[in-house]
């Protein structure tokens, strides 16, 4: 909403000085975006000097003038004036100037086979004087210290530009702020002068509102305006309608706007020799079609609002007119409409349609239902003071009346609303200012709601307007209750924490992507889930939500290969989409790693990352989460994007559904598609939905502490196994011995090759026995070793190596 | 007698000039072994009267002693030295590089919202979080914008369906409804997550993410909101004085509403938060909208309170100096390293927010 001080002070007597204005603008909720001058079409035209004048090599007449134009550049214009030489100073309009004479718009252009950009001005094309002869001869004295400057000093008052939040319908009109500052004591609202107009005879168009389900207009109001002149606006009326950033059209138009933004009342003026017969208000069939005054045709759907006559549709109630009967300035007689449209209708018909005017977006947030008749009155006595004509009587349909808004409001709501406590005097008189009709009943106060103030509906929203116009200062700042309901983080939000970090910690820069994703990448990670399109995507390469972490991971990691990047560790923990309803999401951590370990080392031998660099790390990251090392099991089924024979399933317990992670190569195939180059690539998930929560009581209590001071023997065992073996089942059938003795089970060393028969493999593995009770002798010791080599050998088919 | 201190002068003379531990012991074996020259001297004890034997064997002493420890300050003497040459010899050049360092990083979204986590921890709050798709009533209707409130065009929304039913959630406000709606009063939460505007340009990006807060009880008014506020951003911004203003705004879900500004310039290219006369929108908030409250089956006679959504990316650019939010979800290895925080530089209260 854009208003200058000016205007305003038609409706505000103040002695606030415009910074004063403004401070109170924001503070009352009016937030002001902006406070400045209007750029006008005159500040391109600047200060310039001739510095050489030559002749022009193709034409005699014609010289090429070198022209200081200030800030160290010189440029070439082509220039016609006899008067063009050395050292003149004069007015220089650049490419994109537009002359005030002609309205032309200047553009770089070859005169004669020589380029000119722009033009040196004659008295005359800039309107000053009809002098033609020659171009402007700059006073030394005056403008020698000016060159680069501009030559016209820009008058326009300043615009205030105001965002109005969408409950504030009534602030769309300058009378509306003025009333609002009035409230807050910044001064005086101007009483309407009362009008005496003079009618003569009536509207004779008939108007029929038609009583239909989806009418979408209650009130219209009209009148004939007969004889008049239309032409181009006075120099204040054009004024005022630039101010708002618009073009002038005619007086006619003018006048309906400038009505519009002075008191936030729509109206429309028809042609009225255009209208065929009656007007009709109606809703619209499927089909109907207008064209409209913004020069496009409408299709029209069923039940829109439309105002027409016996020919068809004029235009769409409360957003636009159309163009068959629009006035011109040739128009003689003008039918002014004044009417009521319902916000819902207004919305739904221009939302279908597409189309935003400032009428539609007035009528959509809601305007005063009984503002018709002072907008015709306004207008018409307008029109006939510029324009001439004779005014018929108002003609009004209605098919509903407006209802008064009554609330009954208890003081005290303010004070436990606000925390702060205001004089009901005070109160009152806020009420009233801003068009409150106020009674007392006891301590209830009994408040008539202006019709302009649609958003008032219940108590609240008089506590709102009495904190808002006296001040949010007022409010105190209290000291924060410390209290507190129950614990910050819940154990999910905790693991969220540690795992992130632990992660982080591993050498892992933390990145945010879009939950969203290309299809066509996500499509290689999505396994069984649904595809989850976006209907309106920012773009087509992010219009789906991602099923995985991976598409978004593995395309910013190949943006950072290319960047020349080798050695690169990225992760993100965030969501992940299961299927498209609120909730079917999961939290994952998705890690990727690529390229060398010790890249470059003078001193460790350098190698390609690998699985178990990530087995490492997701391991170590869930026991520094809180998982037991000893609960986890390895399983080597996993998702299609992994490398078939080089990854695995990551479990908290044998018999769990889900695993919690999974790690290992990324499918080759999938490599390929995306065209990653980079060496190594290994990548890691964990789900951390999939993790169970511990049962334990009291989390903080440690489990009990038991430890051996018994001499501990650690035996090594070499065995040749099936190639498929997993050296987990060997571990655990050695542990199964004897839970109690055996500490430790470790697998040093694994080989397959020469002296090895073919399918089999020999793993080595060093056992550490411990009694929590006494010292084991060698015969002790010997029995476990002879029931470890008979419990492998029995229950995997190994051999032991001798 | 005299012989001996001949012997002895003579061994310390040799012992002064010899350098090899080996021959150390064998001047060592010549004087004290079985037959020894002193070993030997002791044994002619026995033979002599007793008032030359005490003489004597007092000397005897004496002469032991001191070669004794002439020989043991020698091998000491030899063997450091020894040591020494072979440390020496043994000298590594320890500025070449140590084995490689890989240092991982928190993104700066992360970290900020723990930052926050931390500070609303301290008067209270517990976190909760809500899914990122939403259904129209969520994340709308039960905000109190129903679909012809024009409030919803300043939402521009990711739909999941054609029906708008399912959307992307335009802002963490719809995890009030869920915790209101799951739960009794009193309510004190605040939820950090992602949230999403179909709306892409140099200052907005199709994703971001918000912080709610939730203060529901009997009594609480402005002033509580107030002083929330003005203590977590002086906090949060670890300055001990803050310029905050109170701006009446509108948002359909509470009422009254606010948005806080803070003051601020700048200062050699850089922005300073807390003085100066310039303004900065950081937030918004209010009292939860009665409507709001209805819907979610609080009865606002009894219950009352407020909330708040603040920009957690254009908080932490703030903070931490960075300019271009899209450079947030751009993954540039080389930003992440430049912006991104170390993992064991954890926010909490006891030992300040950054270190």
């Amino acid at each position: 909403m854009k208003f200058t001080v000016d205007w305003l002070k038609n409706h505000l007597d103040t002695k606030f000085n415009n910074n004063q204005i403004i401070d109170k603008l924001t503070n009352i909720g009016l937030e002001v975006e902006s406070f400045e001058s209007s750029t006008s079409e005159l500040d391109t035209f600047i200060v310039a000097k001739i510095i050489n004048a030559k002749t022009h090599p193709n034409a005699d007449r014609l010289k090429l003038c070198d022209v200081d134009i200030g800030s160290d550049k010189t440029i070439e214009v082509v220039c016609g004036a006899p008067n063009a030489k050395n050292g003149l100073l004069t007015v220089y309009a650049p490419p994109g100037s537009i002359i005030p004479k002609n309205q032309m718009k200047l553009s770089v252009s070859k005169i004669r086979g020589v380029t000119s950009y722009g033009m040196l001005c004659s008295e005359s094309e800039l309107l000053l004087s009809n002098e033609s002869d020659g171009i402007i001869e700059l006073k030394n004295n005056k403008y020698a210290n000016k060159i680069g400057e501009k030559y016209f000093k820009n008058t326009s008052e300043k615009v205030i530009d105001l965002s109005i939040t969408p409950n504030r319908p009534d602030c769309l009109g300058v009378r509306g702020i003025a009333r609002d500052l009035s409230a807050a004591g910044a001064g005086k609202l101007k009483i309407n002068k009362k009008s005496n107009l003079k009618y003569r005879g009536n509207q004779n168009i008939n108007v029929t509102i038609k009583k239909e389900k989806a009418q979408g207009c209650t009130i219209f109001g009209s009148c004939l305006i007969k004889g008049v002149t239309n032409k181009e606006s006075p120099k204040w009326l054009k004024d005022k309608i630039k101010s708002l950033g618009q073009k002038p059209i005619s007086a006619i138009v003018d006048i309906t706007n400038y009505v519009m933004f002075d008191l936030n009342r729509p109206l429309h003026a028809y042609d009225a020799d255009k209208i065929d017969n009656e007007i009709i208000v109606r809703s619209s069939s499927k089909g109907e079609s207008f064209e409209a005054l913004d020069n496009k045709k409408y299709i029209l759907e069923n039940d829109m609002c439309v105002i027409s006559d016996r020919s068809g549709v004029l235009g769409l109630g409360g957003i636009i007119g159309g163009t068959r009967s629009g006035t011109e300035y040739s128009t003689k007689n003008i039918l002014l409409e004044s009417a009521y449209f319902l916000p819902r209708s207004i919305r739904k018909t221009s939302k279908q349609l597409n189309i935003d005017t400032d009428a539609k977006f007035r009528f959509e947030r809601g305007i005063d239902p009984l503002s018709f008749e002072e907008g015709l009155i306004k207008a018409s006595e307008l029109i006939k003071q510029i324009c001439g004509g004779e005014i018929s009587n108002l003609d009004v349909k209605k098919i509903d009346n407006y209802k008064k808004t009554i609330i009954n409001f208890d003081p005290f709501l303010f004070e436990k609303t606000t925390g702060f406590n205001v004089e009901n005097k005070e109160l009152i008189k806020i009420l009233e200012k801003l068009g409150f009709d106020v009674s007392k009943n006891k301590k209830i106060l009994k408040l008539v709601v202006p019709s302009w103030r649609p958003d008032i509906t219940q108590s609240i929203d008089i506590v709102e307007e009495i904190v808002r116009i006296k001040g949010y200062e007022h409010i105190n700042t209290s000291e924060p209750i410390k209290t507190r309901l129950k614990p910050t983080l819940n154990y999910y939000q905790k693991l969220f924490h540690f795992l992130q970090r632990s992660v982080a910690s591993k050498g892992y820069l933390e990145t945010v992507t879009w939950s969203f994703t290309d299809s066509k990448i996500n499509q290689l990670f999505k396994e069984n889930d649904e595809e989850i399109p976006i209907v309106n995507p920012i773009s087509s390469d992010l219009n789906v939500l991602r099923n995985s972490i991976f598409p978004n991971l593995l395309f910013y990691l190949k943006k950072n290969l290319d960047r020349g990047f080798k050695d690169i560790s990225l992760f993100e923990i965030g969501p992940a989409f299961k299927g498209k309803n609120p909730g079917d999401q999961l939290t994952l951590i998705g890690a990727v790693r690529a390229g060398k370990v010790s890249r470059l080392s003078w001193n460790d031998k350098e190698r390609i990352v690998d699985t178990f660099d990530v087995k490492k790390d997701v391991i170590q990251s869930l026991c520094e989460a809180g998982i037991d090392k000893d609960d986890i099991t390895i399983d080597d089924k996993t998702p299609s994007y992994y490398h078939p024979g080089k990854s695995g399933g990551v479990y908290q317990n044998k018999k769990e559904k889900n695993a919690l992670a999974y790690f290992g190569e990324i499918h080759p195939n999938i490599i390929k598609k995306l065209d990653i180059k980079t060496e190594g690539l290994v990548i890691f998930e964990i789900c951390l939905d999939h993790i169970r929560e511990p049962k334990q009581k009291i989390k903080y209590s440690k489990s009990e502490y038991k430890f051996s001071d018994f001499q501990k023997s650690e035996r090594d065992f070499a065995f040749i196994i099936n190639k498929n073996f997993k050296s987990q089942e060997l571990v655990n059938i050695i542990k199964s011995v004897d839970n109690k003795l055996i500490k430790s089970v470790r697998v040093f060393d694994v080989f397959e090759g020469e002296n090895i028969p073919e399918g089999k493999k020999s793993i080595a593995v060093n056992v550490t026995i411990q009694s929590e009770e006494k010292t084991l002798n060698e015969n002790d010791l010997d029995n476990i070793n002879k029931l470890i080599i008979s419990s492998v050998e029995s229950k995997s088919g190994a051999k032991i190596r001798s | 007698m005299s012989d001996i201190k001949k012997i002895k002068n003579d061994y310390i003379d040799k012992l002064n000039t010899e350098n090899n531990i080996e021959k150390v012991n064998n001047l060592k074996s010549e004087l004290f072994g079985k037959n020894g020259i002193i070993s030997n001297e002791f044994k002619k004890l026995g033979s002599i009267s007793v008032v030359e034997r005490k003489k004597l064997a007092s000397d005897l002493n004496n002469i032991k002693d001191e070669l004794q420890n002439k020989i043991s300050t020698k091998i000491q003497e030899i063997e450091t030295k020894e040591i020494n040459l072979k440390l020496e010899k043994e000298k590594i050049d320890v500025t070449l590089p140590e084995r490689n360092i890989e240092i991982g990083k928190i993104h700066p979204v992360s970290q900020v919202i723990d930052e926050i986590s931390s500070i609303f921890s301290e008067i209270g709050f517990s976190v909760e979080e809500g899914p990122d798709v939403e259904n129209e009533y969520n994340n709308f209707t039960a905000l109190n914008t129903p679909d012809n409130h024009p409030a919803r065009d300043m939402h521009d929304t990711f739909y999941l369906d054609n029906n708008k039913e399912l959307l992307l959630r335009t802002h963490t406000s719809p995890v009030q409804v869920r915790t209101m709606l799951k739960g009794k009063p009193p309510f004190k939460i605040i939820a950090p997550g992602r949230t999403y505007r179909s709306d892409s340009d140099q200052t907005h990006a199709p994703m971001f993410h918000q912080v709610e807060g939730l203060h529901i009880d009997k009594n609480i008014n402005m002033g509580h909101l107030k002083g929330c506020l003005n203590y977590f951003i002086k906090e949060f911004f670890e300055v001990d004085k803050i310029k905050m203003r109170f701006r009446p705004s509108h948002f359909p879900f509470t009422e009254p509403s606010a948005e806080v500004d803070i003051g601020y310039e700048i200062k050699n290219g850089k922005i300073v938060i807390g003085e100066g006369n310039k303004w900065l929108e950081i937030l918004g908030c209010g009292m939860v909208h009665p409507n709001v409250l209805k819907n979610v089956n609080v009865n606002p006679s009894k219950y009352q309170g407020y909330a708040f959504g603040i920009g957690i990316d254009r908080l932490g650019m703030l903070k931490y100096g960075i300019n271009d939010l899209r450079a947030f979800f751009e993954t540039d290895y080389r930003w992440l390293s430049h912006f991104g925080f170390d993992p064991l530089d954890v926010p909490s209260n006891y030992r300040g927010l950054s270190r």
